[in-house]
């Protein structure tokens, strides 16, 4: 071991249970976890049961690789396809990727990082936990009693008219889960707002903070247009009450209107919170303070405001005017600015940086590269002729999975090995944990990068079989598929091992900046013992006269150590 | 700490009656926007078919309507009076005010009742035997019976919330200056305020001319 990585462990004190007071030992018994209303307990019930979803949704994506290895259709029926790729999709992103970053690390962290006891109202945050279980076990009865064949875009007139799946119940299930984000967000922002510490003025606030709170108002005010959108499925299947039906007037692409109106901003749910998560990691294991904050800050508030803004990009071709197109198009080139400005500070924070190649460091450097590509191919989509040629394609398929799984999931799991050591009080095994966000990001760009290639000549998605001239392509895809999942499930292994023979961790043994590190590992039940006062602004990773200036640079610390 | 109105993670009463009337802002935002979505699907579907949307404006019971209408706004002044003498801790106007509040909301669903048993009987719902002829006269009406409904259930949600913190405090098992009592008329109100969309909007359209 590197003497960078045994500064981390904490000495032994004695044999007896090593930390007295901590969130995790406070107070026993079942009753204790589900009645809580402590904001790092609440996180970890989260885990647990996101933990479950994205093992289901997991099993709907092996089935689509397997089924796509040959171009014939052999493993199940066209039908069975269909409710295959439904329940990925409804699975993944209602109960895994809109709560994964902000119910996880955003509910244990926020409170810590802006020097808060708790949340603001923490018995909306239990209530907001019971409601997501409510809403995942009616998605269960849903797939259970024989899924859902509409895509996770549920589009009518097919969902109100044609479809023989249970849309009813996972519709009733995708609304409670939304009030159940509803619920979070308007309790980290009345967070934010009035519990920060003394001295931690909006603007030295740290970026991580700043991307849940732009993630939730977009979570507060885009949420209830999905509930609208699929209430009046609801409406039309339950009780016959023909709202999209064309033969008596109805406008069925009025619901993909009303539904990309919160699809669209659900993108930014999903990836602002990682964009924050990134940050933090990239200063910590660059040791410098972040490039242009407050371009960062504006950044998130923009993509927040504009991502309201662009979702008539997903009706290119649905029939809408060229003029309404247009002005959308124009628009998701504005919101793509933003992104890019995040992409270029991370990238000039790591400038002259100490970089230390830790696994946090890994994963975050994995997250840039495959969200820039994921970014970039935005931009072809954004462009209608483009579009037009890829609307339904591997193209978008791939797109998407850049940003939502490339991007946000490997951040989540990045933003889990950085804070695991507060978490638990436990550290991972480094070598492993390197391996597996190499093995991520190889076995991610195996997966998904030759579906922008098939796309592009015209694969389309949602089909169980395909004409074989793709087939080099699909069985590419799905051999990087067997790596990806070994890159999941490797983490899940060796934290869990962590947890029983993990060394325990220093209070902040990553050296890092920020006031979640100024309290033990795993933190009190209060959190800080006294309540910290801010005197300074986030990342001081080199404070005036103590580190090198610009142009003498220091040599380097250990690169990383050994493995 | 029972008995007391000071709840975790706050210092201060008044800090903690901030983030209550705060936290309801964010939550009528979110409610705007649902009953905002289902409004702008209506406005969207009449701006195509504006004769079938007026003669199912002029087929809607205006009577019961309007004094809904009057009944809900008297609702909102007995609440506004009702919070603030909650938190002037004034025991009897407060559970009075609040009372009277309870008893207008009742009114207006048993109208509402009523007036969904009346419209049952002269066939307005959307479904076979429908009372007009154009189609999409069937359209508005689904939007009357889920934006109707759907409000219903606020008030219902509502009213459960009031009565609730009102009997707790004459319980004596919440303070009078509890900060839930301005959340729960603020919820309130948004109530009223969705209701004032749409009493025109699916009530007096078709009947100027
Ligand atoms: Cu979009």
């Amino acid at each position: 071991m590197s003497e960078l990585a045994a500064g981390r462990v904490r000495p032994a004190e004695g044999p007896a249970e090593p930390w007295p007071d901590n969130y995790l030992t406070a107070e026993q018994g079942l009753g204790s976890w589900l009645l809580t209303t402590d904001h790092k307990r609440i996180a970890l019930l989260y885990m647990a049961t996101l933990l479950a979803f994205f093992v289901i949704g997991g099993f709907g994506a092996v089935m689509i690789r397997l089924e796509l290895f040959t171009p014939e259709q052999d493993l199940m029926t066209a039908d069975a396809y269909n409710r295959m790729f439904t329940l990925h999709g409804t699975v993944m992103v209602w109960f895994f990727l809109v709560p994964s970053i902000p119910n996880t690390l955003g509910n244990f962290l926020l409170p810590l990082m802006i020097g808060a006891r708790d949340l603001a109202f923490p018995r909306v945050n239990l209530l907001s936990w019971y409601l997501f279980v409510g809403a995942g076990l009616l998605l269960v009865v849903a797939l259970v009693a024989g899924g859902v064949d509409t895509g996770w875009t549920f589009y009518t007139p097919f969902s109100t008219m044609f479809s023989n799946g249970y849309v009813l119940l996972a519709a009733l299930a995708v609304i409670l889960a939304g009030f159940s984000s509803i619920a979070t967000g308007l309790n980290f922002i009345a967070t934010v707002h009035l519990l920060r510490a003394p001295g931690m003025h909006w603007f030295r606030l740290p970026l991580l903070v700043w991307a849940l709170y732009g993630t939730s108002v977009v979570m507060v005010l885009a949420t209830p247009v999905l509930a609208a959108s699929l209430l009046l499925i609801v409406a039309e299947r339950a009780f016959g009450l023909p709202v999209f039906d064309p033969a008596q007037g109805g406008d069925p692409l009025l619901f993909q209107h009303l539904f990309w109106f919160y699809s669209h901003p659900a993108v930014y749910i999903m990836i602002l919170p990682s964009f924050g998560v990134i940050s933090e990691i990239v200063t910590c294991f660059a040791r410098r303070r972040i490039f242009g904050y407050t371009f960062m800050v504006y950044a998130i508030l923009w993509i927040a405001v504009v991502g309201f803004l662009v979702w008539g990009h997903h009706m290119f071709v649905s029939g809408q005017s060229l003029f309404t197109s247009l002005v959308f198009s124009f628009l998701s080139f504005v919101i793509a600015v933003p992104s890019a400005i995040k992409v270029f500070n991370w990238t000039f924070t790591l400038y002259r940086g100490q970089i230390t190649f830790e696994a946090p460091m890994l994963y975050a450097l994995g997250f840039i590269g495959l969200f820039t590509l994921g970014g970039l191919t935005g931009l072809f989509l954004a462009a209608i002729p483009i579009d037009v040629h890829v609307t339904d394609t591997y193209f978008v398929v791939a797109h998407f999975h850049f940003i939502m799984v490339g991007g946000a999931v490997t951040a989540l799991y990045g933003g889990l090995s950085f804070w695991w050591p507060k978490i638990t009080g436990r550290l991972y095994p480094e070598g492993w944990a390197r391996f597996a966000a190499i093995l991520m990001f190889f076995g991610f760009a195996f997966t998904f990068f030759p579906m922008f290639v098939m796309g592009f000549a015209g694969m389309p998605r949602r089909y169980a079989a395909y004409p074989p001239e793709f087939q080099i392509w699909h069985v590419m895809s799905s051999c990087g598929a067997v790596l990806l999942a070994a890159a999941y499930l490797l983490p899940m292994a060796y934290l869990t091992f962590s947890l029983f023979r993990g060394a325990r961790a220093t209070d902040d043994p990553w050296d890092a900046t920020g006031l979640e590190w100024r309290t033990a590992s795993p933190p009190p039940r209060g959190n800080f013992g006294v309540l910290p006062v801010v005197a300074e602004g986030p990342y001081l990773y080199h404070p005036e006269a103590e580190g090198p200036h610009h142009s003498e640079r220091e040599p380097h610390q250990n690169q990383g150590g050994n493995l | 700490m029972s008995g007391g109105a000071l709840r975790e993670p706050w210092h201060s009463l008044r800090r903690q009656r901030e983030a209550a009337s705060f936290g309801m802002w964010l939550f009528l935002a979110s409610e705007a926007l649902l009953f905002g979505g289902l409004i702008l699907a209506f406005i969207a579907t009449r701006w195509f078919h504006p004769a079938a949307f007026a003669a199912a404006g002029r087929e809607a019971d205006i009577v019961y309507g309007t004094a809904n209408t009057l009944l809900l706004l008297t609702s909102s002044l007995t609440m506004a009076v009702g919070a603030q003498a909650a938190r002037a801790e004034l025991p009897r106007l407060a559970g009075r005010a609040l009372g009277l509040t309870l008893a207008l909301g009742l009114a207006f669903l048993c109208l509402k009742g009523l007036e969904w048993r009346a419209d049952l009987a002269k066939g307005l719902w959307p479904g076979p035997g429908f009372a007009l002829e154009q189609p999409a006269a069937r359209i508005a009406f689904a939007f009357y019976w889920l934006l109707t409904g759907l409000h219903g259930l606020h008030l219902l949600g509502g009213l459960s919330a009031i009565a609730w913190l009102a009997g707790q405090a004459v319980l004596g098992r919440r303070p009078w200056r509890s900060p839930a009592f301005e959340a729960a008329a603020l919820y309130w109100h948004l109530i009223d305020v969705v209701w004032m969309f749409l009493y025109p909007l699916l009530y007096l359209d078709g009947r100027a001319a």
